[in-house]
């Protein structure tokens, strides 16, 4: 495989002035990130602050109720509420070690702004964080939650005003301050090497699933499943298990309103290749290659293109990419939090709603294994709004 | 390789007669679809060497808010290369200068590169800058582009080291293209000494013709680089200009 990409997917395409420090990055991924000193600070600091292992969590009721064994891996109580703060740890941990005293992020519902703000305030790092001047308004208290743990939140009023955009500002943001400033990419997406470090930060949440899924159960689940937009939580999950070719890997993305003449996420399923944010990868764009809008009920799993190590599971059937739209996801939220008490983000709802909604292909006894990669309390409001 | 490509032959005369050669930017479709085409004529009439034409894109992400403001004005209004190779097909003719186009990779990859290179050998575009496509990604390309005398023009900065200067020099490019800023278009310029420095480095490594932009708008600010700098190119100046609805050709006189 060529260097930096997955078969087909994946590469560098950036302004030549993003070069070196993507070469410096690649540097330290290549060795600080493996090194004995590194790997201990990550485990203390996963341990004493994030709060891992995160439990496996057997659904008793829901399983139950659909005939085969569902499996929830409880991200939803890693610390900031999902597992975003894997990464941001790490990439926090790994710019100190690099001598960066920034760092820099996008954000659109606000959870990865958060979650680097945390890491930031933590490392005694400065933080700056751009975000769509829509989404700025539409997730205030997560502004708020930011701003309290030092970080400057740069509202965006370029292009579609979301997350896209937020992406393309902190890029140039970059280019101006790489000397002294890290980026903490929110996702397994944009230029190598960090679709590689996202998804080595976050595979913690499928080594510790599998291992717990052989301790708890004495078997490995049969079907895998995670909500997928960018994709970090579900390369985390899934990466640990490509080897083990018995077990079903299920991407879920994002539907939006189902309507043909809606915007929506499902950028694999409905999506053609093509590059943008500096990876060659699945996108919503139109036949002359502009970026279209994206939507969903999620905030999370609202962005016009994917990570390119999943669009080379796609391509390579490893994996399996099916969507869900915002009703089902909304139904899955309630589902969840009546049977088992626990209130999902809408991005994790997306992935319970495909087990819920398949659940006649899905042979009876069989074990499904869901990423339930955040918690739903930022919903709230969304949910109450929409009237399911 | 491009040693005979048009776009180094235009620099080099006017370097010859004493003068830096001029390079315009000016986004397809602006400042509108109508008056695109009367701007593109009265630049080359007013002695532009060699003109780029921008392609609009969603999301450019090297340029600032003036140039990213006016591709999205472009694109509201239809434009698209289709469009861009009609207009050239009536009017290339009538053209002097030099031509390129500026662009993302994206809307080149969907047209097919292919099929892109083909149609700029028709339409008499003789070169593509292509801000987020590095001398790596660019290889699989070479071929293609060169197959149709289109020349690749790199992009370099004050943060590309000697190394990739020289990588960059093996292709042979008919000019290379200096970021005379660490930012996106637009940038007011920092340190003279730093950028001299490496315009020298550039000078050394490369055979072809040096252009210099990004944040470029007067002639004073080349004043202390003037000897290492063959060609200037100017964007959101321009555009800047033209959205006050001044003429292309006032602007030239500055030059």
């Amino acid at each position: 495989m060529r260097k930096g990409y997955f078969g087909a997917f994946g590469g560098r395409f950036v302004p030549e002035l993003l070069v070196p420090p993507l070469a410096e990055l690649e540097e330290a991924v290549d060795n600080i990130l493996p090194s004995e000193a590194f790997v201990k600070d990550m485990d203390r600091v996963g341990r004493e602050f994030v709060g891992r292992p995160t439990p496996l969590y057997p659904c008793r009721n829901l399983s139950g109720e659909l005939g085969f064994d569902v499996y929830l891996k409880r991200e939803d109580l890693a610390h900031t509420g999902a597992h975003k703060i894997n990464n941001t740890v790490g990439q926090a941990l790994l710019a100190r070690h690099m001598g960066k005293r920034c760092l820099l992020a996008e954000t659109g519902a606000g959870q990865h702004g958060v979650a680097t703000a945390t890491a930031a305030a933590m490392l005694g790092l400065d933080c700056i964080v751009f975000m769509g001047a829509l989404d700025v308004q539409r997730q205030s208290i997560n502004v708020h939650r930011m701003e309290l743990m030092g970080a400057k939140v740069e509202p965006v009023e370029s292009g579609t005003r979301t997350l896209k955009d937020a992406i393309n500002a902190a890029l140039r943001y970059w280019i101006a301050h790489q000397s002294d400033t890290h980026y903490c990419l929110g996702s397994a997406v944009g230029p190598h090497p960090f679709p590689l470090l996202v998804r080595k930060l976050q595979s913690v949440i499928g080594r510790e699933s599998r291992q717990q899924m052989l301790e708890q159960t004495g078997n490995l689940p049969d079907t895998v499943v995670a909500c997928v937009g960018g994709g970090s939580n579900a390369i985390g999950m899934f990466h640990p298990f490509v080897e083990d070719r018995q077990v079903e890997l299920v991407g879920v993305e994002a539907g939006g309103r189902g309507g043909p003449e809606d915007y929506h996420s499902a950028t694999i399923s409905r999506g053609t290749p093509g590059v943008l944010h500096g990876t060659h990868t699945f996108l919503l764009q139109s036949t002359e290659g502009q970026i279209l809008p994206s939507h969903s009920v999620a905030p999370g799993l609202d962005y016009p293109g994917v990570g390119p190590e999943h669009s080379f599971l796609k391509d390579s059937s490893r994996a399996r990419y099916e969507v869900i739209h915002d009703r089902e996801a909304l139904k899955a939220f309630n589902l969840l939090s009546r049977k088992e008490g626990i209130i999902p983000a809408l991005e994790s709802a997306h992935a319970v709603a495909w087990a819920v909604e398949n659940k006649e292909s899905i042979k009876q006894g069989s074990k499904v294994l869901i990423n339930l990669s955040g918690r739903g309390d930022k919903d709230l409001d969304i949910v109450r709004d929409s009237g399911i | 390789m491009h040693h005979d490509n048009i776009l180094t032959r235009k620099i080099q005369g006017a370097v010859d007669s004493g003068r830096k050669a001029l390079i315009p930017f000016v986004p397809a479709g602006f400042p509108s679809r109508e008056r695109f085409w009367d701007v593109i004529l009265e630049l080359d009439d007013q002695g532009a060497d060699v003109i780029e034409i921008g392609v609009p894109f969603s999301d450019p992400v090297a340029d600032g808010p003036v140039v990213e403001k006016a591709s999205i004005r472009c694109l509201e209004q239809g434009v698209n290369l289709d469009w861009i190779f009609e207009g050239l097909a009536r009017h290339r003719k009538d053209i002097q200068a030099g031509l390129v186009f500026m662009g993302y990779f994206n809307p080149f990859l969907q047209y097919g590169v292919e099929r892109l290179s083909g149609a700029c050998k028709e339409a008499g575009v003789s070169g593509l800058i292509i801000p987020d496509l590095i001398l790596e990604e660019a290889r699989p390309y070479k071929e293609v582009l060169e197959e149709n005398n289109l020349a690749y023009i790199p992009l370099v900065g004050l943060n590309t080291s000697i190394e990739r200067l020289q990588e960059y020099a093996r292709l042979c490019p008919a000019f290379v293209y200096v970021v005379s800023v660490m930012g996106i278009t637009g940038t007011k310029s920092g340190s003279m000494q730093v950028l001299g420095d490496k315009l020298r480095q550039v000078q050394d490594t490369f055979e072809c013709p040096v252009a210099l932009g990004f944040g470029i708008s007067s002639k004073d600010q080349l004043e202390s680089i003037e000897e290492h700098v063959d060609a200037v190119v100017f964007g959101s100046a321009l555009i800047n200009h033209l959205d006050e609805g001044k003429s292309p050709r006032e602007f030239m006189a500055g030059w």
